[in-house]
């Protein structure tokens, strides 16, 4: 295919159009010359803030870099301290159950979301803007409001549950709800995910859903066979983006609990935050984030591998 | 037959839509009382129950908001930034995006992945080198590093307008090269005018993306006076100064969401394929 459009460019240089100076080798050379110019400001950008602090960070990793004296080498201690650091365990734990409940909450609750907006149910655009407007919203303002409507004392929804003798529970200030308070806020902001299953449903041609009701698979039967199965792709796509993003929760621990109450909602990144640009253990906080990478590469690599037995392509050449 | 599947359908619909309005309000309603408290005086918001239709509505909060933190020059930071990376996040990912696209060099497809496979990168482990980067060139506590990565492309956006890019049909810029157009040529005055959808979702996703960022200004920027509005809010809220005022701080909090909701109220579509065309976000 290549082969056959630079021959067919050959013969429009050299037949049709009589430019002594565009011989195909020089055309060609111009032509590679041009294109190095045209990525070169990305080449840079990505060598400058990529791949230097990349090889930075990992180099600095195995010293004790503190921002004030130069680092010193000390093999693998900062990762042999993590290991016996109780504040590491728990952020970890942390992050491990907003993942590993958060994730898929939000995949069961997008999907059918998704499902119900593709209903062709009276001013159906309008509900789709309103299911995707919070995601637009920054995550400080988001962050702040829900603290307000999370107040123990005036918060509108424990003044709720007080008009029905419920007293209710002090949301962000006390250390068995706060985790779970962020994690369904969190939830607010689902749009996105609701926006790329839609499309995925729109995909599905009608035909099959119209044969599979002449032999009688209607509602859930022909969701459990027909939608499920098609929507795999899009499934996977939205895993493995979540997985990446949700193991570095940081807007919202941050502003709404700081960490706290007895750091039960002190995620991964807050702690390696800390340590950064807190205590400035810079050494410390970049081995944090090399093991976070580290797990989240492996269960990267783990949902790839399954792809293989779970998700469904029609055509396999595509992809 | 017909008209009991019919009748079928019509209760179902009216099934799902129900359902789709009591979700619409845990979505629409924290909007609704964000914007009634920061309207409503300092007596009304300690009051049980609630006040749901404030009157007279306190826009004197909001005047009383820029007395207490430096709002303008909040909103001023956030502007100059915002448009300043947008204009560079647009050009510099165009100019590359066009390259990979179209143009045959060798190391091509090698230098495109090796791009793109960075996204998976932790950013914060490479937020710590370059703040160190930043430091020793002077740059901390100013808008460069917040600005000038911009015009040095980003690998996401790349990837989106390469593909919109592929999707150009080759024989109209052929046609342009045999008028004797030059790649630049051939790249500005036909390929951007053609692909402006696909701009404009870069723009606008920049746009909020820069809008809402709070972990670059938190790290780069000390000085108060330089800080822009999310941090502005972060750290108001952080302050004794917040204590009691919560109808100011949810002033605030609109005003740092409203630039963003109106755009996405009039840009609408340019989200949508800014989503489905790869999932951009967070």
């Amino acid at each position: 295919m290549v082969a056959l459009q630079a021959k067919k460019r050959k013969i429009n240089l050299g037949k049709y159009f009589d430019f002594p100076r565009h011989t195909p080798l020089r055309a060609r050379t111009r032509e590679a010359i041009a294109g190095y110019i045209f990525v070169a400001p990305a080449i840079i950008g990505f060598v400058i803030l990529v791949a230097v602090p990349i090889a930075a960070s990992f180099t600095l990793s195995f010293t004790n870099f503190d921002m004030i004296n130069t680092p010193k080498f000390i093999g693998t201690d900062n990762y042999q301290t993590m290991m016996h650091d109780p504040l590491f365990w728990q952020s970890l734990k942390v992050i491990a159950i907003s993942a590993f409940v958060g994730l898929p909450l939000n995949l069961v609750l997008s999907l059918t979301l998704a499902v119900l907006l593709n209903h062709q149910v009276r001013s159906i655009a309008v509900w789709r803007t309103v299911y995707y407007l919070p995601t637009v919203v920054a995550p400080a303002s988001i962050a702040v409001l829900w603290v307000w409507i999370l107040n123990p004392e005036f918060g509108v929804i424990n003044g709720a549950l007080r008009a029905i003798n419920i007293e209710g529970p002090n949301w962000l200030g006390d250390s068995h709800t706060a985790l779970g308070s962020l994690i369904v806020v969190n939830l607010w902001a689902i749009g996105s995910n609701i926006i790329i299953y839609l499309a995925g449903l729109q995909g599905i041609p009608t035909e099959l859903y119209e044969a599979a009701a002449v032999d009688g698979a209607w509602g859930w039967k022909s969701f459990r066979y027909i939608t499920l199965p098609l929507l795999t792709p899009v499934i996977f796509f939205t895993l493995v983006l979540g997985l990446i993003y949700s193991w570095q929760w940081f807007s919202e621990p941050f502003v709404m609990t700081r960490g706290g109450p007895d750091n039960s909602t002190l995620t991964y990144l807050l702690y390696a935050y800390r340590n950064a640009f807190v205590y400035f253990k810079m050494g410390y906080a970049l081995s944090l984030v090399w093991v976070m990478f580290a797990i989240v590469l492996i269960l990267t690599i783990f949902v790839f591998r399954s792809s293989s037995r779970w998700v469904y392509y029609e055509n396999q050449e595509g992809m | 037959m017909i008209t009991t599947s019919r009748k079928r359908r019509r209760t179902k619909n009216f099934v799902v839509l129900t359902i789709i309005i009591l979700g619409a309000l845990p979505m629409l309603f924290p909007f609704y009382w964000q914007i009634t408290t920061s309207l409503k005086s300092p007596n009304q918001i300690s009051q049980w129950p609630p006040t749901w239709f404030p009157w007279p509505l306190h826009f004197e909060n909001y005047r009383e908001l820029a007395e207490q933190v430096p709002l303008l020059n909040y909103l001023k930071n956030s502007v100059l930034i915002v448009s300043l990376v947008v204009i560079g996040t647009v050009s510099s990912c165009s100019f590359a995006a066009y390259a990979f696209a179209r143009l045959n060099f060798p190391g091509r497809s090698f230098i495109f992945l090796t791009l793109v496979s960075a996204i998976i990168i932790p950013s914060f482990a490479l937020l710590i080198p370059q703040f160190i980067i930043y430091q020793k060139i002077g740059w901390y506590d100013t808008f460069y590093p917040l600005i000038v990565p911009a015009f040095f492309g980003n690998a996401f956006y790349i990837f989106l307008l390469r593909q919109y890019f592929m999707g150009i049909p080759r024989a109209v810029e052929d046609a342009a090269r045999i008028d004797g157009a030059g790649f630049l040529r051939t790249f500005l005055y036909i390929i951007l005018p053609m692909s402006k959808p696909a701009l404009v979702t870069v723009a606008v996703f920049t746009f909020v993306s820069t809008w809402n960022d709070f972990s670059g200004p938190l790290i780069f920027l000390t000085d108060d006076n330089k800080f822009t509005m999310p941090i502005g809010l972060i750290f108001f809220q952080g302050s004794p100064r917040s204590a009691s005022q919560t109808h100011l701080l949810m002033a605030m909090s609109v005003l740092l969401a409203a630039p963003c909701v109106i755009l996405y109220f009039i840009a609408q579509r340019a989200f949508m394929r800014g989503i489905t065309l790869g999932g951009v976000n967070r």
